[in-house]
This record gives C-alpha cells, sequence and structure tokens, in this order.
C-alpha cells in the first residue's frame, strides 16, 4: 500500500484543479428550482443527503480505483449505479476532463492504460481514485477527496445561484467534515473487499431531476 | 518549439501542436469581449467569409443558454456538427482561462468528428474587460469591443483590450449615432496596445469583416508554414 503526501492531496481535492468540476452544480440547480434548496440550512440538509448516497457510492469507486481494483470492472460498476442515462454522461465527461488534468499534473502508465481503455472516458470516480494512485495516495485518500467533492460542487453552485452568503455556505461544508470523514472510512474498508463489496446507494430524486435538468433550455450549470 | 513527437502523453498537453496521429491540429483562435459587441455576429461573418475556402469549426461558450449556438444554427453559417456548445457554469471566464479542459474537449471532438479541420473559432461567453484565454486553449485571440459600450473602453485598458492579439472595434457604423470619437478610440488603443494591430469594422455589410478575415488567414499562414 502507498502511503499518501498530504500535500499532493489537497492539490487533487482543490476546487481550482482544472477537471470541469466548476460548471456542474451536483443536482443543485434542480433543486434550486424547485424551491427545496432556499437557504443555508436547506443547502445542507441536500448536502447531507448526497453525501451518505451518491457521495458514499462514488467514494467506494474511488477508493476501488486507487486500491488498484480492475478498472473494467469498477466502471461496469459504476454504470450499475448510475441508472440516469444524464448522469452518466455527464460522469463520463468529467471523467475525461479529470484525466486530461490528472495525466498532466502526475505523469503515470497506469492513467495511461485507462485512457487507452477508455477513450469516451471512464466514469469520473474510477479516474479520481486512479489519479490519487498516480499521485501516490492511498484509498482513504481518494474517498476522501470523492466525499468533498460530492457536496463542495453544490456549496459552490449554491453561491451562485442564490447569492447565498459564501460564509454560511464554507460553515456547511465544516460541519459536514465528520459525516465526510465516516464516509470515506466506510468506503475505503469496503474497497478493500473487492468491487462487489462497494457501496451501491442511490438518491432517486437526484436521478429524476437531473434528466429534468438535462432538457431544460437555458440553465446556468450542466448538470 | 513544437515537437509534438517528443513528449509520451499524448492528449496530455493542451497546447500540443499535433494531433496522437502525428497530424497538425487545427489552428485555434478565441473571440472574447463584453456582452453584445458583436462576437458571435463577428463569428457568423467569418465563417461565410472563409468556409469556401477552409474546413471550419466554432465552440460557443454560453453563459446560461445555448443562443449562440443557436443563432449560427439558424443563420446556417456552418453545418450543425461543426458546432459545439460547452456550458459554463455561469463563469464563462473559467471556462475559457482557468479550467479549459470543457474547451478542449470540445475542440478535439470536432477535430474527431469533422476534421480534419483547419481553423476552430473559440468563442467565449459575453464578460467584462478582463476576460482572457488561456495559451493552452487558444493560440491567437481576438478582442471585441464596439462603438456604442463607450469610447472610452480602449482608454480605460484591461488585459482583453491590452493584450489580445487582436483588438476590434465593431459597430463603427453607430459611431455618429451614440457620439462616439473614433479617432480618440484609435489613439488611446494605439497607447495601449503599441504595434498590436486594431481593426474598425461594421458588419451590416457583407465585406465589413474583411479586414478580419484577412487577419485570420495571416496567423492560419503562419501556423502551418
Amino acid at each position: 500500500m502507498r502511503t499518501g503526501t498530504r500535500s499532493a492531496l489537497l492539490v487533487l481535492a482543490d476546487g481550482r484543479f482544472p477537471a470541469g468540476g466548476h460548471a456542474h452544480s451536483g443536482g443543485a440547480e434542480a433543486a434550486v428550482k424547485a424551491g427545496r434548496i432556499k437557504d443555508a440550512d436547506d443547502l445542507e440538509a441536500f448536502c447531507r443527503g448526497r453525501l451518505h448516497t451518491t457521495g458514499l457510492t462514488s467514494a467506494g469507486l474511488a477508493a476501488g480505483a486507487a486500491h488498484g481494483l480492475d478498472p473494467h470492472a469498477l466502471d461496469a460498476a459504476a454504470d450499475a449505479r448510475t441508472p440516469s442515462p444524464a448522469l452518466r454522461a455527464a460522469a463520463r465527461r468529467l471523467g475525461r476532463q479529470l484525466m486530461r488534468a490528472a495525466r498532466a499534473a502526475w505523469p503515470d502508465p497506469g492513467l495511461d492504460a485507462l485512457a487507452a481503455a477508455f477513450p469516451r472516458g471512464a466514469h469520473q470516480p474510477v479516474v479520481l481514485g486512479a489519479a490519487a494512485r498516480a499521485a501516490g495516495l492511498g484509498p482513504e485518500d481518494a474517498a476522501h477527496c470523492a466525499a468533498y467533492e460530492t457536496v463542495g460542487g453544490p456549496a459552490t453552485a449554491v453561491v451562485r445561484l442564490l447569492g447565498l452568503d459564501p460564509y454560511r455556505a464554507t460553515a456547511v461544508l465544516a460541519r459536514l467534515a465528520p459525516d465526510m470523514d465516516r464516509v470515506a472510512e466506510r468506503a475505503a474498508a469496503a474497497a478493500g473487499e473487492g468491487v462487489d463489496a462497494l457501496p451501491a446507494a442511490s438518491a432517486p430524486l437526484l436521478d429524476l431531476t437531473a434528466e429534468q435538468h438535462a432538457t431544460w433550455p437555458v440553465r446556468l450549470f450542466a448538470s | 518549439m513544437h515537437l509534438g513527437h517528443a513528449h509520451t502523453h499524448h492528449g496530455a498537453v493542451s497546447a500540443d501542436a499535433h494531433r496522437p496521429d502525428g497530424t497538425r491540429r487545427a489552428l485555434r483562435v478565441g473571440l472574447g469581449g463584453p456582452v453584445g459587441s458583436g462576437k458571435t455576429a463577428t463569428v457568423a461573418a467569418l465563417c461565410r467569409a472563409l468556409r469556401d475556402t477552409l474546413s471550419l469549426a466554432v465552440v460557443t461558450n454560453d453563459i446560461y443558454t445555448r443562443e449562440d449556438a443557436e443563432f449560427l444554427l439558424r443563420e446556417a453559417v456552418l453545418p450543425p456538427e461543426r458546432i459545439r456548445a460547452v456550458e459554463t457554469g455561469a463563469c464563462p471566464h473559467t471556462a475559457i482561462r482557468d479550467d479549459i479542459s470543457a474547451n478542449l474537449e470540445a475542440v478535439e471532438e470536432l477535430e474527431d468528428a469533422v476534421g480534419p479541420l483547419d481553423l476552430i473559432l473559440v468563442e467565449s461567453g459575453g464578460d467584462n474587460l478582463t476576460a482572457t484565454f488561456s495559451k493552452g486553449l487558444v493560440d491567437a485571440q481576438i478582442f471585441v469591443i464596439d462603438v456604442a459600450g463607450g469610447d472610452d473602453i480602449p482608454r480605460k485598458g484591461g488585459p482583453g483590450v491590452t493584450t489580445a492579439d487582436l483588438l476590434v472595434v465593431n459597430k463603427t457604423d453607430l459611431a455618429p449615432h451614440v457620439g462616439s470619437d473614433l479617432e480618440r478610440m484609435a489613439r488611446d488603443a494605439k497607447e495601449q496596445r503599441g504595434e498590436l494591430p486594431v481593426l474598425f469594422t461594421s458588419l451590416r455589410s457583407a465585406e465589413g469583416v474583411g479586414p478580419v478575415a484577412d487577419w485570420v488567414g495571416a496567423r492560419l499562414a503562419a501556423w502551418t508554414a
């Protein structure tokens, strides 16, 4: 098992890492439009729900890839856990974008092989785990990164969508930190058991609203 | 400078002048500028002027709709498969400067789908005077302002006005109606830009884009030389 370098984790987890995430709201745009997110409390509830469902699932896939599990099996597992075609397409597109940034940051034969095997993009959490591995990070690091992205994306999006006070949005993320730790720990533990043991939690409302959102003629975010 | 075959990470280096198969990629020209200055009209006019002699494609970066892409489709300046819209998450300058990954995906997909291409025009969403393109995304950039936005914009400067490879001052036909002093704009632009070129255009007539098309043609000749 590789030992993680804490600074490499910060580089990978930084919201400024140029991997395309800034154009995605993680379902927050649809939730804002539907009136389900109106303030910081709503944002926290949304993020907590997302973290313990799709967040846990993504963290498991990322941890599995960082652990060195077969990327083809992981990608198939990601497909099986993503019923919404719009979210599958977004995940593969983001996987490609992340692959580009990761290969520039951490040149690595494993990343080259994954890029060659999935020219249309592997699911983003699978690429994230492979990127973490290339950066010398371990499964739990990758899971932390996935868990943080799961809530960091919607929080930033809601600041833009509602003009929400950025200090309150950041405080939401800080309050969720213990939950993120638990999710990452659970995901990394499951990854040690193999692909079939990976979490398969889902949030059906996010799947449904993602499909609706993809048909909107006017929107700020790609998903 | 462009030793595309000298490294082993094809696809990972965004500014690489060669495609994974070793062929030279298309020249990429960015068009930025404030909302309403005529970026999309300039792109449409460039397409009409160049499409018979060059293999062309366009990437648009709309802020919250696909209107720019739809305008180009409606005007039928290019076949639909040669136009891609990138979504920018409310931050058009991020998508052309800080995180260019979605735009790089779009230009590469265009080259894969309808290539080989000579030229790809990348139009930014209407933004502010500080928006510039990353050199990892485009080889040259045009900043489009217009006389009706205020004739003091060249004097105010900013990265777009000061550093763009070409400054286009559009809608010169409106100058008498909005009280803009074209000579003053030219003088101020010269002061801000030194030897970098400035062109004054009116796209009301079909020939209006001619000087811009000639400039693009010269960049392309240098790129393929």
